[in-house]
């Protein structure tokens, strides 16, 4: 039914732009650059005459419609150097320079800086926590991104992995385990703390390790599952991980995980003090005071960039392509001699690892592992990061990723309170409602309006990969039940 | 894995081991869990029979859900993951239908009780169908041709909406249903007690089943769901309307779900929005464990899993606890679905009832 409305609207529409002369056929023969710069411009406008028509006319609105046409419309890709495509660096290059800079121009060491304008209807620009928020979010929905969008696998649980990562950092970097007294490069630590305490730089690593460890433990006996029978068995393990975190303050009388309470404090990253006195680095970023979150959201800046080297990179490499393979028919890249298992686990290894990252550097930036963070609805949250922004595209995943956080943290808080002064009681505009609405609380309501309407209209998502569209439309082959003879 | 291309060795290796000790272990698992009951029923037979009623009564909930789950799943290999949900709806405007139209309270006459009940159950099976059917119409149908994964990530978009459908109707509190069944003794003997708001959970739920399995064995509209659960393109050929089975079937399922809706509410008292989520996986658990198309399956299951978790929560003897009741169902469903992913009662290849 809805493809049928789709079709009719498309139809009408072309053949109307047909009588003025731009028929379908004319559109696909123009030229990529020109066809994205119509669109750009098309959308463009719409978005300026819904600014326009609520009354909110902001030169804000502006520069960013303004920045946003400058960096996606012209070519870049076809600039070159010599014989060097530098130019496909210009906008990845373009946009993380306005990350960086973002603490300078968009915070002060109160909060927001006054001097921005507020955005029509979506309100001030993010906190900063919002920010390190945003980049922990990009790194667990690039690391499901191995998962799902190159191998094709439905991983519901990837909770899990955060979890994992979360208590590894509460292991190996509190006073947990208080029987012991181990100390090696841990930042902050007041004398004569007991328990584990090593840099969380290596904690770091160790989380992503032992998480990868754990992803191939549950990969192993489950991968050989189909698709969807594996997305059940992810939600299990994503179900069963933070109850035993819950649970884990007796088991077998040793306490493990501290219960519900959660394990606090965790220490803080840093560099210690010999790095601090010869390269400026910060010393503890506990220490640093109210304008900490800036050294936090560089750090994890570099964390995400790491990954998203590790993406490109993993995606190009031998395995990536394997994976890719797997995805658009799994019979035939057996066929090929393609091991399906040993890639499925490394794939199921790779986004554990991220994950796990992740969830160690959200440990130590929030000083605590709790088992109430991690329950479903954060699995299928990073799942519409990467389903909404566009499976298997790196910069989509990005997208989505950094567009649900603000959403989640603040952007739903601040588009309800335009929506309630608006419409909502005593309503500037109109009185729609009489009640005040509580946007927020439809959060996972809203998530789940976006994967209905993403995966109808747009299976692909909003940036998507030229490979996984084509599937989509295309259709792939189905899969067997499972692999026979195991 | 026959798609494997390793050596020859490592495949015999691999047969071998996946051939003897992958079945100790299962089997050593088992004799744990038998053990376990035995002991248990030992330390204290009337009170562990007790216990095996409130399981019987769990799971016969479960299996009214269970059922819903196993139908869509056999006509087209689609986990429905929004049909806790559609339970969950039912629940609570079975609530409604109680407390509100029918205005029911404590100390209401048996004759006003059963025409409320009866009432309520009717609406409630017409409301879940009725949803099920929509939302299948909505998110499913124009997916039919989309690769396998896309329908069940929109099944799990429209869990979240029903959710918040529910938060917006009754808030994030309970809904409370006064205690309206009888709850005095059928029996009591030798310490045994049954009682009757636990029959009256299975006199609901039986003729229920019994026209279940009525309607897809004997009608003409249910040979037509085996038929398109066997092989769709087929059926179609033979003149049966696919599009119209396939409503059907979802209709029957939410039915179905409505009836378990009402029955929670009756039975537990209370019920919010994620009371779907929860029960909704159990009973999948329950359709895997008996075999995810097979219908005596999932009852199988269901009564299984209600057993499991009676006696989880009730025995005295090394019983985990009910803390640990969710993990120990999914440990369940993970094993049969790494050991014996056809089920209990299943074939290799699901094909309805």
């Amino acid at each position: 039914m809805l493809r049928a409305v789709r079709g009719a609207i498309s139809d009408s529409w072309w053949s109307a732009s047909g009588a003025l002369g731009l028929s379908h056929e004319r559109w696909t023969a123009l030229p990529r650059t020109a066809r994205r710069a119509v669109k750009a411009s098309i959308w463009t406008v719409l978005g300026l005459i819904l600014v326009v028509f609520f009354g909110v006319w902001q030169w804000s609105a502006l520069a960013i419609a303004a920045v946003v046409l400058v960096l996606v419309v012209p070519s870049y890709g076809r600039v070159t150097i010599g014989r060097r495509r530098v130019g496909r660096f210009i906008v990845p290059v373009a946009a993380l320079a306005i990350a960086i800079t973002y603490p300078f121009y968009a915070y002060t060491s109160t909060g927001v800086n006054p001097g921005l304008p507020q955005l029509p209807v979506f309100g001030t620009f993010p906190l900063m926590s919002t920010m390190v928020n945003m980049g922990i979010f990009t790194m667990m929905a690039l690391g499901l991104n191995f998962v799902v969008g190159y191998a094709g696998l439905l991983d519901l649980g990837y909770v899990a992995f955060y979890a994992m990562g979360s208590y590894m950092a509460g292991w190996l970097a509190s006073s947990q385990f208080s029987q012991v007294n181990v100390r090696f490069g841990g930042i902050g630590v007041i004398q004569g703390l007991t328990g584990i305490h090593i840099s969380i730089w290596l904690v770091l690593l160790a989380a992503g390790l032992m998480t990868a460890f754990v992803g191939v433990v549950i990969g192993l006996p489950t991968l050989r599952l189909r698709g969807d029978y594996l997305a059940i068995v992810t939600l299990g393990f994503g179900e069963i991980l933070p109850q035993v975190a819950r649970n884990g303050d007796s088991l077998l009388g040793f306490n493990l995980t501290n219960g519900t309470g959660g394990i606090t404090p965790i220490d803080p990253p840093g560099f210690g003090g010999w790095l601090h006195h010869h390269a400026g680095l910060p010393a503890n970023y506990g220490a640093l005071g109210t304008t900490f979150d800036r050294d936090y959201f560089w750090t994890v800046l570099v964390l995400v960039l790491l990954t998203i080297f590790c993406s490109a990179r993993l995606r190009d490499s031998r395995l990536g392509r394997a994976w890719i393979a797997i995805r658009e028919d799994e019979v035939a890249a057996a066929a090929m001699g393609i091991p399906l298992m040993r890639t499925k686990t490394w794939a199921y290894a790779t986004g554990a690892f991220f994950g796990g990252v992740a969830g160690a550097y959200y440990a130590s930036y929030n000083g605590s592992s709790n088992p109430d963070e991690f329950y479903f609805q954060i699995s299928v949250f990073i799942l519409v990061m990467v389903i909404l922004g566009g499976m298997g595209n790196i910069w989509g995943v990005i997208f989505g990723a950094c567009f649900l956080t603000y959403l989640n943290s603040e952007g739903l808080n601040n588009i309800g309170a335009w929506l309630n002064t608006h419409f909502g009681p005593g309503g500037t505009d109109l009185e729609l409602w009489h009640k005040t609405l509580d946007v927020p609380e439809y959060n996972f309501g809203i998530y789940g309006v976006i994967l209905v309407v993403v995966m109808l209209f747009r299976p692909e998502g909003l940036i998507p990969s030229r490979r996984r569209a084509a599937e989509f439309h295309e259709g792939v082959h189905d899969q067997p039940l499972y692999d026979a003879a195991a | 894995m026959a798609t494997h291309a390793h050596t020859e060795v490592s495949l015999r290796r691999r047969r071998s081991y996946s051939s003897y000790v992958m079945p100790a272990f299962a089997a050593m698992l088992v004799g744990l869990l038998l053990f376990w009951l035995v002991v248990n029923f030992f330390k204290g037979p009337s009170y562990f029979v007790t216990i095996a009623f409130i399981g019987l009564t769990n799971g016969a909930l479960y299996a009214l859900v269970a059922l819903g789950y196993t139908l869509v799943y056999g006509i087209l290999e689609l986990i429905n993951f929004a049909h806790g949900d559609v339970f969950m709806l039912g629940g609570l405007f079975s609530a409604t239908m109680l407390l509100s139209v029918f205005n029911l309270h404590v100390h209401a006459s048996t004759l006003s009780l059963v025409a409320a009940i009866l009432g309520s159950l009717l609406v409630a099976m017409a409301a879940g169908g009725l949803l099920n059917a929509g939302i299948e119409r909505v998110a499913y149908r124009p997916l039919r041709g989309a690769p396998r994964l896309a329908p069940l990530i929109t099944a799990i978009g429209m869990s979240f909406i029903l959710e918040d459908v529910a938060i917006g109707w009754k808030g994030p509190n309970y809904t409370a249903v006064p205690n309206l069944l009888p709850t005095g003794h059928v029996f009591s003997v030798a310490g045994i007690t049954y009682t009757w708001e636990k029959l009256i959970v299975i006199a609901i739920t039986v003729p229920v089943l019994l026209v279940l399995v009525w309607l897809v064995k004997q009608t003409r509209q249910g040979k037509a769901m085996r038929a398109t659960a066997q092989d769709r393109d087929a059926a179609a050929m033979m003149g049966i309307d696919v599009n119209r089975t396939i409503s059907f079937t979802f209709l029957i399922a939410g039915a179905l779900a409505g009836t378990g809706g009402l029955v929670y509410a009756l039975y537990f008292g209370q019920i919010r929005y994620d009371t779907g989520y929860q029960l909704g996986l159990i009973a999948f658990t329950s359709a895997v464990l008996g075999g995810i198309g097979n219908l005596p399956g999932a009852v199988l299951g269901a009564l299984v899993i209600g057993f499991i978790q009676a006696f989880n929560e009730g025995l005295l003897w090394h019983a985990p606890g009910s803390d640990w009741t969710e993990s120990i169902v999914f440990s369940i469903l993970i094993l049969i679905l790494v050991f014996r992913p056809e089920g209990l009662l299943g074939e290799r290849t699901p094909e309805g009832a």
